[in-house]
Parts: structure tokens; C-alpha cells; sequence
């Protein structure tokens, strides 16, 4: 390959270095600090760990096709689902997006050589992979029974099962989220290129900003609330036991003081990818940049005041319910703003159903209807009814998985040339993007229509009248896992046999393209100067529709 | 992160500075929100079960705890003539002053242990064998043995920091002030830990 020269290829040395030639042994991939080898560490550990939480969820829909509880005994069930949940939450939807684009792209797309603290940034990689084994090492030997959310006093007094390893691991797993937080914000304060202001920035990098302040602001509690966790359970103090003075809600409010922010952690990164693909694939520049920026900002501030909407039934005083339900009304208008001017972006836009492009549309289509959804479980009486049935299921797997799952893959796809230099198969991707959004679906409509008739989650039987709808979910659960499968496929063929891609083959205006593909060790050959804002996809003025443009010859 | 050698991806040694000092006051804040949700628990607790929890304070010893703040706030003052030290080049005064801050810090454990010795001895530790009968003075107790080993924790960190200091060669100390500006700032970190738990643990019950 590279001695025929190609277009786009011209001018291009055939045994160019780049970052993944630069050494080729094992050492020099597990020391590296260059950000995106680490990139690529993650990614081996992530997708590990999604398809580990993906055949946890395989078993629990196939237990679910039928009412009696056959394949699985309560108990089974009890830590099938809580495997799921604590490994995709932490191990890969809370990394997924920061660590592997958020690690390659932000150094490049703000024209920098490196992150702020690369030797950290390869520690918190350790540090990762060393709460993630202890996490798997717990799941394997005999799991925990609490799930993901590891509530007292059922977690620390009665649960037989290894909840002080897993929440060891989660632990551990916090502090390497809270460093990578900490180096993506120094990183954007400190080593923006020349002429790269803050309102020059691409959206995706802002979407790091708001990410990592989430990150580095809300894990720290978390990591107080395992603590306790742990004392309580290790050592008998009471701490959250009712008996002793203690307060189980307690324990709920720090988790939630965490988790319901860690959602906006799976999801900012998400509306970053998005904007990016969105933009250059309908060839537009994003509508109203700014209100992007402010609205994601909003995001992960409001993210912090709506933690009490998990606790409507739990005690909370009405009061205090009735304020974090009126909050998480409002956290819907910037969230919606965002919607408004991805549509407004696609608005006459020139646009190209490429591959990454469907599965951005895709995003936007399911996060509006997790996010409606979300409404309805932000208004008190309808929460009522609702609690701990599909209802929130399916919610919250449309934000997380319809949202950030598409938008991860949409990214992959997007910079799949720029990380690995080859090209995939349009066809085979575009296939691959249609049957997740239609899997999806198939998958996780049905269960708001389960929890709006009263199924409640995390149940292994249930009476027979709900049969007909696990049975479409499990159908669709069949399609959703070979959306997931079939890209190992083409994305692997592509990295042995795929065509080499040039260094900007969407013709993309972001910095990141303005490198070779893959970039080399140190990202640029000199510092690059920015001069303008992101996304000129056509010039100011520039009206494709003039009559005046009528005339000129057309370009595909 | 040293100051004589740059390291990637700076360009110029001042940057680099800046970098450090934000990095260690990002930590700072993530450690105050880390402490902040412990205090959440003693506030919680202090407010259900008023009586009770202020019995069990009242069985903390003030003794030990005013010794230790003595000696706490001293090693504050040491660390801050040390980092001065540095930044002015008197490299056998910041070697003294660091010397004498891990003095001090092994004297707060010294007095610490001998406190839970005590404790212990009199089954201040909730369970079966705890003397306290009214609700809350457990939790009370429960949060004195989270907090004071988290903070001893950070204490012993704080000490392998501090000996680091001393590791480095006197004839390139005084080029480190960056290095010695954020090992300051984590000792100072720990010990305003202790100035909020001192009145909490130690005055709350008297």
C-alpha cells in the first residue's frame, strides 16, 4: 500500500512516521504519554467492557421472554442487572467519549501538541484499568446483588453479595475521571493555539470544558459517599442505619449528587460530537454558536441542582421535592436550545447521509424523546406513578444509549480516518447506523408502554399481560446487539485491507483535519495560528440558493 | 514537573509554573468538595438527633485534640517559612523548616494514635460494647473515626511529600519554588481540614 500515490495522498512520504509507527513495541504503547495513544488504551478497555455489559444485558432480555422466571433464579437476576449497570455506567459510558475522542481530539483541535499533564493522563489510564479489574474481579467472584446504584441500608447491613470489592473499584475508577477532568481544563486554559479564543473554540471542545468541571466537581462526592459506604459495611459504624441515628436517605442524596450529574457526564460529550458532525455534513456553520456554548454551560451547572428528582418517593419533604422538580423543568430549555439549533443547522444545509451523519441525526431524534420523556418523570404526580417502573428504564436508556451510544459511534465513524489513516465502508456503516436507530427503538419503546401499564424494573417475572411487550423488547435487543457487532466487523477489515484515507477527507474546517491522517507524534508540524471562527463551511455571505450561483458550475 | 527541566507540552518554564499551580488548586477544590460531603453526614446528623449526638462529643478528649491543633498550626507555620525559604534561595532554612514540618507531622500521628488507644480503651468505637445509649452519640462516633482517618490519611501523603522535598539536591532546590509552592499548598490543604474539625470533633459537646 502508498507506493501508487492517490489523491489526496500526494506529496505524502510512504514511510512517513506517525504516532501509531513511532515505536511498535509493547513498552512503548504502556508507557506512552502521548494523548492519543491513550486514546487508544481506553478504547481496548472500553469496548472490552461494553460488550461485558452488553451480554449482562443479552441474558437479562432473554430471561424476560417469558413471564416464569426460568433461565435465571431471582437472585442470578439480582446481579445479572447490577453487572450491567455498574459496568457500562462507569467502565464505559462515563469514559467513553472523554477518554477516547475527548483524549485524541481536544490536544488537536485547539492546536496543541500534547495535554497539560500527560504523565497524569497515563495514570489515570492505570488507575482506570486497576478499578475496573477490582470491579470485574468482584463481578466475577459471585457479583453484587445491589444494583449500580449500591443504596443502604440494603448495601452496607444485608446484601450477601461482594458489594465492598465493586465499590472499591468505582472508588478507584472516580479519581482517574477526576485527573482526566483536571488535565482536559488545564489543557483548554493553557494551551490553546495562538488566536484560538474561547469563542473560537469547536463545540466539541467546549463540550470537554463542561464535561471535566462536571467530572472534577461532582466525583469527589461520590467518592465520600463510597467511603462511608465502606466504613459503614467494613466496620459497623453508623452512618446511614436508621437504628443508630443514622439516615438511609442520606446516602441517596450524596449518590445522587454524583449520578444525576454523571448523566450530563455521558451527554455533554455527546451534544459536542454531534455539533461537530452535524456541521461539517450539512456543510453549514452551527446556528447560533454561542447560545451552544452558553446552553451546554447551563447543562452541567443546572446538571448540579437537580439531584432530588431521584427521591420523590424516598421521604424527601415536599417542599424540597417541588423546588428539584420546578429545577429539572428548567435544566430542559437549554437542552432544548440545542435541539432548536441543530435543526436550525441542518436548515438548508447541503446535506450528506454519510455514515456518522446518520447517526448523529439519529441522536438528536432519540435524545428529544429521552429528553420529553424526562419531563414527565421531573413532574411530581406523574413521578408517583411512574418510580422504578420501565417508564424511567426506557428514559434513561433513550438519553444514555439512544443518546450517547449513537453519538460515540457517530464520532468513531467520523474520525475513524484521522485515528487509524484508513477508510470503512460507507455502505456497510450506513447499514450498520440504520439498524441500531431501528433496533433501538424496537428495543426501548415498548417499555415505556411496560412501565406506563405498572411493569416495575428489575424484576426477573412478571404476570403474563406483559408479555407481548418484553417479547418486541427482546426482539428488538437481538437487533440493537448486531448493530453493535456488525461494525467489529467492517471498522476491523478497514484497519487491515481499508483504502487509505487522506488527511481530510470531509473536508472538514476543524484544526484536527488540518493534520496528517494519522496525525504524527507531536500533532503538528508548527503550531498552527487560528484566525477566525470555527465551522466555515461557506463563506460570509456566501447564499447557495442566489441566482447569481445558479449559474456556476455545480460540485457534488 | 520539575522547574529546571521543561517538560512537555510546555514551551516556556513560566507556563509551566502556571500549569502546576493550576493543577494543585483544581485538586484542592476537588478536595474540598471530597470533605464537604462528610460534613454534609455530621450536619445531618447533629440536626436529627440533637441530645444524643452531643453526648457522644462530649466524650472526645479536648486535651488531645488542642495539642494536636498546637501542633498542627505550627507545622503550618514551619511549611510557610519553608516555601519562603525556597522562593529566597535560603536552601539550609527550607531544609530545616521541612525537616521540622515532618517533625511536627509524626508528632500529630504520635498523639493521635495515643488518643485512639485511649478511645478504644474506653469502647468509644460503635457497637456492641459502646457505652453511649442515647440515639446519635454512635453517629457522632461513627463520623469521628471516618474523618480522623481520612485526615491522617492525607496527613501521611502529606508526609511523603514533605521528605520529597528534602530529596532534592540543595544545589537545586531553590530553582524548585513551584514544586515547593504546591507541596505548601497541600499541607495547608490538610491542616485547614483540621482547623473545621477541631471545633466540630473537640468543642460541638462542651
Amino acid at each position: 500500500m502508498g507506493d501508487a500515490p492517490e489523491a489526496g495522498l500526494l506529496g505524502r512520504e510512504p514511510g512517513e512516521r506517525n504516532y501509531l509507527t513511532a515505536g511498535t513495541t509493547v513498552r512503548s504503547w504502556l508507557l506512552t504519554t502521548d494523548h492519543k495513544r491513550i486514546a487508544l488504551l481506553y478504547a481496548a478497555g472500553i469496548t472490552f467492557f461494553f460488550f461485558l455489559g452488553g451480554a449482562a444485558a443479552t441474558l437479562m432480555r432473554a430471561e424476560l421472554v417469558t413471564p416464569a422466571g426460568d433461565l435465571l433464579t431471582a437472585d442470578e437476576y439480582n446481579r445479572t442487572f447490577t453487572l450491567h449497570g455498574v459496568i457500562m455506567v462507569w467502565f464505559f459510558l462515563v469514559p467513553s467519549i472523554p477518554t477516547t475522542l475527548g483524549n485524541f481530539l481536544l490536544p488537536l483541535m485547539i492546536g496543541a501538541n500534547e495535554v497539560a499533564y500527560p504523565k497524569l493522563n497515563l495514570f489515570s489510564w492505570y488507575l482506570w484499568l486497576a478499578g475496573g479489574l477490582l470491579t470485574l474481579f468482584a463481578l466475577l467472584a459471585g457479583g453484587v446483588d445491589t444494583g449500580w446504584t449500591f443504596y443502604t441500608p440494603f448495601s452496607t447491613l444485608y446484601s450477601n453479595s461482594h458489594v465492598l470489592l465493586a465499590a472499591a473499584g468505582v472508588f478507584v475508577a472516580g479519581f482517574s475521571s477526576i485527573a482526566t477532568g483536571i488535565n482536559f481544563i488545564a489543557t483548554l486554559h493553557l494551551l490553546r493555539a495562538r488566536g484560538m479564543t474561547w469563542m473560537r473554540l469547536p463545540l466539541f471542545a467546549w463540550a470537554m470544558y463542561a464535561t471535566s468541571l462536571v467530572m472534577v466537581l461532582a466525583t469527589p462526592v461520590l467518592a465520600m459517599a463510597l467511603l462511608l459506604l465502606f466504613a459503614e459495611r467494613a466496620f459497623g459504624l453508623p452512618i446511614f442505619d436508621p437504628r443508630a441515628g443514622g439516615d438511609p436517605v442520606l446516602f441517596q442524596h450524596l449518590f445522587w449528587f454524583y449520578s444525576h450529574p454523571a448523566v450530563y457526564i455521558m451527554i455533554l460529550p455527546a451534544m459536542g460530537v454531534v455539533s461537530e458532525v452535524i456541521a461539517c455534513e450539512a456543510r453549514r456553520r452551527v446556528f447560533g454558536y454561542e447560545f451552544m456554548v452558553y446552553a451546554m454551560l447551563m447543562i452541567a451547572i443546572i446538571g448540579f441542582m437537580v439531584w432530588g428528582h431521584h427521591m420523590f418517593i424516598s421521604g424527601q419533604s415536599p417542599f424540597a421535592s417541588l423546588v428539584f422538580s420546578a429545577l429539572s423543568f428548567v435544566i430542559a430549555v437549554p437542552s432544548a436550545i440545542k435541539v432548536f439549533n441543530w435543526t436550525g443547522t441542518l436548515y438548508r444545509g447541503q446535506i450528506r447521509f454519510s455514515t456518522p451523519m446518520l447517526y448523529a441525526l439519529g441522536f438528536v431524534g432519540l435524545f428529544t424523546l429521552g429528553g420529553l420523556t424526562g419531563l414527565f418523570l421531573a413532574s411530581l404526580p406523574l413521578d408517583v406513578h411512574l418510580t422504578d417502573t420501565y417508564f424511567v428504564t426506557a428514559h434513561f436508556h433513550y438519553i444514555m444509549v439512544g443518546g450517547s451510544v449513537s453519538a460515540f459511534f457517530a464520532g468513531l465513524h467520523f474520525w475513524w480516518p484521522k485515528i487509524t489513516g484508513r477508510l470503512y465502508s460507507e455502505t456497510l456503516g450506513r447499514f450498520a447506523a440504520v439498524s441500531m436507530f431501528f433496533g433501538f427503538n424496537f428495543t426501548f419503546f415498548p417499555q415505556f408502554v411496560l412501565g406506563y401499564l405498572g411493569m416495575p424494573r428489575r424484576y426477573h417475572e412478571y404476570p403474563p399481560e406483559f408479555q407481548a411487550w418484553h417479547v418486541m423488547s427482546s426482539t428488538g435487543a437481538v437487533v440493537l446487539a448486531f448493530a453493535y457487532l456488525w461494525p467489529l466487523c467492517y471498522l476491523g477489515w478497514s484497519l487491515v485491507k481499508g483504502e487509505r484515507a487522506s488527511d481530510n477527507p470531509h473536508d472538514a474546517t476543524g484544526l484536527e483535519w488540518q493534520t496528517r491522517s494519522p496525525p504524527p507524534t507531536d500533532n503538528f508540524a508548527e503550531p498552527p495560528i487560528v484566525t477566525g471562527p470555527p465551522y466555515r463551511y461557506h463563506e460570509e455571505g456566501y447564499a447557495p440558493h442566489a441566482p447569481a450561483a445558479a449559474d456556476e458550475p455545480q460540485r457534488p | 514537573m520539575s522547574d529546571t527541566a521543561l517538560n512537555a507540552p510546555w514551551a516556556t518554564a513560566d507556563r509551566q509554573r502556571v500549569a502546576t499551580q493550576f493543577g494543585m488548586w483544581a485538586f484542592l477544590a476537588t478536595e474540598t468538595l471530597f470533605f464537604g460531603a462528610i460534613f454534609l453526614f455530621y450536619a445531618v446528623a447533629r440536626w436529627s438527633h440533637p441530645a444524643g449526638f452531643l453526648a457522644g462529643a462530649r466524650e472526645a478528649d479536648a486535651w488531645f485534640g488542642s495539642a494536636n491543633t498546637i501542633v498542627l498550626l505550627t507545622s503550618s507555620l514551619t511549611m510557610a517559612i519553608a516555601e519562603r525559604g525556597v522562593r529566597a534561595g535560603l536552601v539550609a532554612l527550607a531544609r530545616a523548616m521541612y525537616a521540622l514540618t515532618i517533625a511536627l507531622g509524626l508528632c500529630f500521628l504520635t498523639i493521635k494514635g495515643f488518643e485512639y488507644a485511649k478511645d478504644i480503651s474506653e469502647h468509644l468505637i460503635p457497637g456492641r460494647r459502646f457505652p453511649l445509649a442515647e440515639t446519635g452519640a454512635s453517629a457522632f462516633w461513627a463520623f469521628y473515626w471516618t474523618v480522623t482517618v481520612v485526615h491522617a490519611i492525607h496527613l501521611t501523603i502529606g508526609l511523603g511529600i514533605v521528605a520529597r522535598m528534602l530529596l532534592i539536591p540543595r544545589d537545586r532546590l531553590a530553582a524548585r519554588w513551584t514544586t515547593a509552592e504546591g507541596t505548601a499548598l497541600y499541607w495547608h490543604l490538610v491542616d485547614v481540614v483540621w482547623v473545621f474539625l477541631y471545633p466540630l470533633l473537640y468543642l460541638a459537646g462542651r
